[in-house]
């Protein structure tokens, strides 16, 4: 499962240029990923997770900016890269699928017309090849290829995500990162997308970065998970582990929002407070006012990342011998 | 991500001050608006005091014909011996009461049905929808040159009822959408639950936040009333004997103003109705501006320092 | 289907409205003007022509309101509006479509050149932000589209002819010349025509520019453009197709409405070049009260302006697919 490093992403700082001054949505993040892996990404909103994400497929646009810190993707940095270049990784080696289809196809050309767009932008296929190609990716994903001359608005909103995803696959890419993706369903159709996604990413063998808010959803099916908080990394860990022994006062909070059908009646608990403003970030942990566990020194300096066995925590609970410091 | 579209908050009575005060933040930094503002303000202290600048009678034809500009008669005399210049400041008056009462009478009818048709939905919306339409598409200019028509030709009174009994429908339209857009609001429908009458959501819920688009609609109103009404007076069917810019190209063009070698006796006028009406272009523009804040100019970016 | 017959019921009432409009005014005027043209008609026409001016403007009527109402809307529906008095005793029919083709080669065309130009400055201006282009324009255009026609084209008079002699100051045409299509006569009514059109596109071009440029702002925004982005698509494919098509359904519907200004401008226009076509005609009806004559120019206006909308109509329903779909 595991094999060479595919996409390692080091000290991203991403900034949102607004009237009160720069807003760092995403602050100093490091991130790997291995081939054929699937690591999601959750967090509230506002915590910077989509911005990473966009950050980390060069589809930041203004008054968004990358600052600082370097994506390196099968061996290049992509952030120097100019648009040229980025166009020849872009579909064949790295796609996207955004949260709303709705909203990220376009209303006025066929699903046909958009998958030949991008067939003919990175290759040579000929239209007879396009099209068998279109209709193999449709049936990937369960939908009758009668819908190729479909326009996204006669679709339902089911159909329409997956017809995002098979336009993502096209070419195989190594890597499909999804912007909570299924955000726009009802839990059923939630349900049946995630284990289709994943049959897939099996199938054919690419990793995935899947974002969202709803952790609940991805617990059965990423290899490894990451939970942002204002703009900054607090934990990164195998899923089981993060689920069963949860590091940070954050992720626990997290954890125990979502509340379990099966098992026994606990009251729910929500974590009171809200981020902080990151126009003007705090000096300390941006947790610590809403921490139950929060110390004095919690808010004079930021916690740095510390590794504990497999994982990453961003919380001075962890802290045992001061040699143990990374990040 | 896509941009929100006007950033809309849930207003009280007691918050529309608030948005007055955004208003005027935003309109002092927005440098089309300022612009837009001072040419506003310059023509309407003109028209309040006209007799400051201007103390000459503007209609008294005791002057030489025909003479240049002077330092007596700043933009020289019409064939009948009056002073431009006089006219001018005068006539600011007339366009002015006009811009304001049939932008006014326009923007007023405008939101009393587009906002109506928005809320009262059904049968209700679907005719008054129609109306509207058919109103939009049927062309303003030759159905007053019509009625004024049948009349001689069209007074004060005139001018203002028809171009504001006609021009509310663009902002009619414009009013529906963003009312039925708001149909759908969470504070609207808590008000509906708190048992207020239709009236009272209208007025107290639903106005304050349309406050942008309200004084969009009467920018453009006031604007195209000020072109229409002058160019009915070109061509004659104003009253003639008023004091107003339109009747003094009328004057002009009647007496071959241009080929005649007094040329400022034409263009000057036409120079004041392009000043007011780029005034209210001008905010308008701005308006668009300050409420979609995508549109604004894209400021250059500096590499701002990391803070840490 | 359903939305082209939707609209042409729209075509109807419309015309009807403004028809009968046209009846009611001169009914509801203090002071029947229309009397004092019954009397210049008088021994000089035929009582069955006399009649239908008659029923057309209330005079001498010993016909109920609503008989002589269908009488009316019988004869406007066979074309029958009488005989002008302008251009006795030629009937109001003939003499519009006289004026007709004037106009039609002068506003038509401006108006489409100046809605297709506008479009693509306000496209391309927008799509680079921040250009030479986006900063320069909208402030210059935004004046300019204040500017009353009349004044500009007394002002170009007074320039381009008077001044420096270089056009001529009125007129379609010169007046020792015969109409017909020979080299000599096309050759100067085309001369003719450049200071009325150049009056006509500087004034309306820049609505349409601004109005284009702050759709594609919008557009940009949308999550397809970054889609299409995010594929690789060339940057020329997303400012046509994904970005400048959805961008241009607004000014389409927007055209419908910017009519009116064209029309008065065009009447405008005309009236201070004499040129001889619908907007003249309909003035010189007006001075010499040759009501007829007015009526059928207004119904050619409305005719022209109906039309123009429904030609818009059927460019959105191509353009975009979910107007066929709706309701």
């Amino acid at each position: 499962m595991s094999g060479e490093r595919m996409l390692e992403v080091r000290d991203l700082t991403v900034a949102y240029h607004s009237d009160r001054g720069p807003v760092i949505a995403v602050d100093h993040v490091d991130l790997d990923l291995s081939q054929r892996e699937f690591l999601a990404i959750v967090g509230e909103s506002g915590c910077g997770k989509s911005t990473l994400l966009y950050a980390i497929s060069q589809l930041l646009s203004p008054p968004a900016e990358v600052l600082g810190g370097e994506v390196v993707f099968r061996g290049t940095n992509m952030v120097s890269l100019d648009e040229g270049k980025l166009r020849s990784i872009r579909w064949r080696h790295l796609s996207v699928v955004m949260q709303s289809a709705m909203n990220a196809l376009n209303p006025v050309l066929t699903v046909a017309a958009q998958m030949r767009d991008v067939c003919r932008a990175h290759s040579s296929m000929s239209d007879t090849e396009i099209e068998a190609r279109s209709t193999e990716v449709l049936r990937l994903v369960s939908i009758d290829p009668v819908h190729l001359h479909s326009y996204p608005h006669q679709l339902s909103g089911g159909m329409r995500q997956r017809a995002m995803i098979a336009m993502a696959l096209l070419f195989t890419p190594d890597l499909v990162i999804m912007d909570e993706p299924t955000s726009a369903l009802d839990v059923v159709a939630q349900r049946s997308l995630m284990v289709q996604v994943k049959q897939l990413q099996e199938k054919l063998g690419f990793a995935v970065i899947f974002v969202t808010h709803d952790v609940s959803l991805v617990r059965h099916f990423s290899d490894r998970l990451m939970v942002m908080y204002a703009g900054q990394l607090v934990e990164l860990g195998a899923t089981r582990s993060v689920f069963e022994q949860p590091l940070h006062p954050y992720t626990r909070g997290l954890l125990e929002a979502f509340p379990s059908i099966h098992g026994p009646k606990v009251p729910l608990l929500g974590i009171p407070g809200a981020p902080p403003d990151l126009a003007r970030p705090p000096v300390g942990c941006r947790f610590a006012p809403r921490c139950p566990s929060a110390a004095a020194r919690c808010l004079a300096a930021v916690p740095q990342l510390l590794t504990v066995d497999e994982s990453r925590v961003r919380c001075v609970l962890h802290e045992r011998v001061p040699a143990e410091v990374s990040g | 991500m896509a941009t929100p579209s006007l950033a809309v908050e849930p207003a009280s009575p007691f918050r529309v001050s608030g948005v007055v005060g955004n208003l005027l933040r935003a309109t002092s930094r927005n440098r089309k608006a300022m612009a837009g503002t001072v040419l506003l303000l310059l023509f309407l202290v003109l028209a309040v005091f006209p007799g400051q600048i201007a103390p000459d009678d503007p209609s008294a034809e005791i002057f030489m014909p025909g003479l240049g500009p002077s330092a007596h008669h700043l933009l020289g005399t019409t064939a009948y011996g009056q002073d431009i210049f006089s006219q001018l400041i005068w006539g600011t008056r007339l366009s002015i009461i006009i811009a304001f009462a049939a932008g006014g009478l326009a923007t007023a009818l405008a939101v009393l049905i587009g906002v109506s048709a928005a809320y009262l939905g059904g049968i209700a919306d679907g005719i008054l929808s129609l109306i509207t339409d058919v109103i939009l598409v049927i062309p303003i200019f030759p159905l007053v040159i019509v009625i004024a028509a049948y009349r001689k030709n069209a007074g004060l009174f005139t001018l203002i009822v028809v171009l504001g009994a006609l021009g509310w429908s663009y902002g009619a339209r414009q009013l529906r959408s963003q009312t039925l857009s708001m149909r759908t609001r969470d504070f609207l429908e808590s008000a509906r639950v708190r048992g207020e009458r239709k009236l009272y959501v209208i007025l107290f819920e639903i106005m304050p936040t349309m406050t942008s688009l309200i004084v969009a609609s009467f920018l453009g109103a006031a604007l195209y009333a000020v072109l229409t009404a002058a160019g009915l007076q070109f061509i004659g069917l104003g009253d003639p004997n008023s004091q107003s810019w339109g009747t003094m190209l009328y004057w002009a063009e009647n007496n071959e103003a241009l080929g005649a070698g007094m040329p400022l006796w034409a263009i000057a006028p036409g120079v004041c109705v392009a000043l007011l009406g780029a005034a209210f272009a001008l905010l308008n523009y701005a308006f668009d501006e300050i409420s979609n804040p995508a549109l604004r100019p894209s400021r250059r970016r500096r590499r701002e320092e990391l803070p840490e | 289907m359903r939305f082209v017959v939707r609209r042409i019921g729209f075509f109807v009432v419309t015309l009807w409205a403004a028809m009968t409009t046209n009846f009611l005014i001169p009914r509801l005027m203090p002071g029947n003007a229309a009397i004092a043209m019954m009397s210049r008609y008088r021994g000089r026409l035929n009582p069955n022509s006399l009649h239908a001016i008659e029923i057309a403007f209330g005079v001498n009527n010993h016909q109920s309101l609503l008989s002589a109402y269908f009488t009316y809307l019988g004869n406007i529906a066979r074309g029958r509006f009488g005989v002008s008095l302008t251009f006795f005793p030629d009937a109001v029919m003939h003499d519009v479509l006289q004026a007709l083709p004037w106009t039609l080669a002068l506003v038509g065309v401006t108006t489409i050149l100046a809605f297709a130009l506008g479009t693509l400055v306000g496209l391309v201006s927008a799509w680079r932000r921040g250009g030479m282009l986006d900063s320069v324009l909208p402030p210059i255009f935004v004046i300019t589209s204040a500017f009353p026609y009349f004044w500009l084209a007394l002002l170009s008079i007074w320039l381009f002819s008077i001044k420096l002699g270089w056009l001529p100051t009125s007129g379609g045409y010169n007046v020792t010349d015969t109409i017909s299509w020979s080299w000599t006569f096309v050759g100067d009514a085309l001369e003719h025509s450049i200071l009325p059109a150049v009056t006509i596109l500087v004034t309306s071009i820049g609505g349409w520019i601004l109005t284009m440029r702050n759709n594609m702002i919008s557009v940009l925004a949308e999550d397809y453009v970054r889609m299409a982005r995010a594929k690789g698509l060339s940057p020329w494919r997303v400012m046509w197709t994904y970005a400048g098509r959805n961008a241009i359904l607004p000014n389409l519907t927007g055209f419908a409405m910017s009519l009116g200004f064209v029309v008065s401008g065009a009447i405008l226009v005309e009236y201070v070049f004499n040129y001889p076509g619908v907007g003249w005609m309909f003035l010189q009806s007006v001075e010499n009260q040759d009501y007829a004559l007015m009526q059928g120019l207004f119904f050619m206006i409305i005719i022209a302006v109906l039309t123009a909308i429904l030609a818009a109509d059927a460019a959105t329903a191509i353009l975009d697919p979910r107007t066929r779909d709706v309701r």
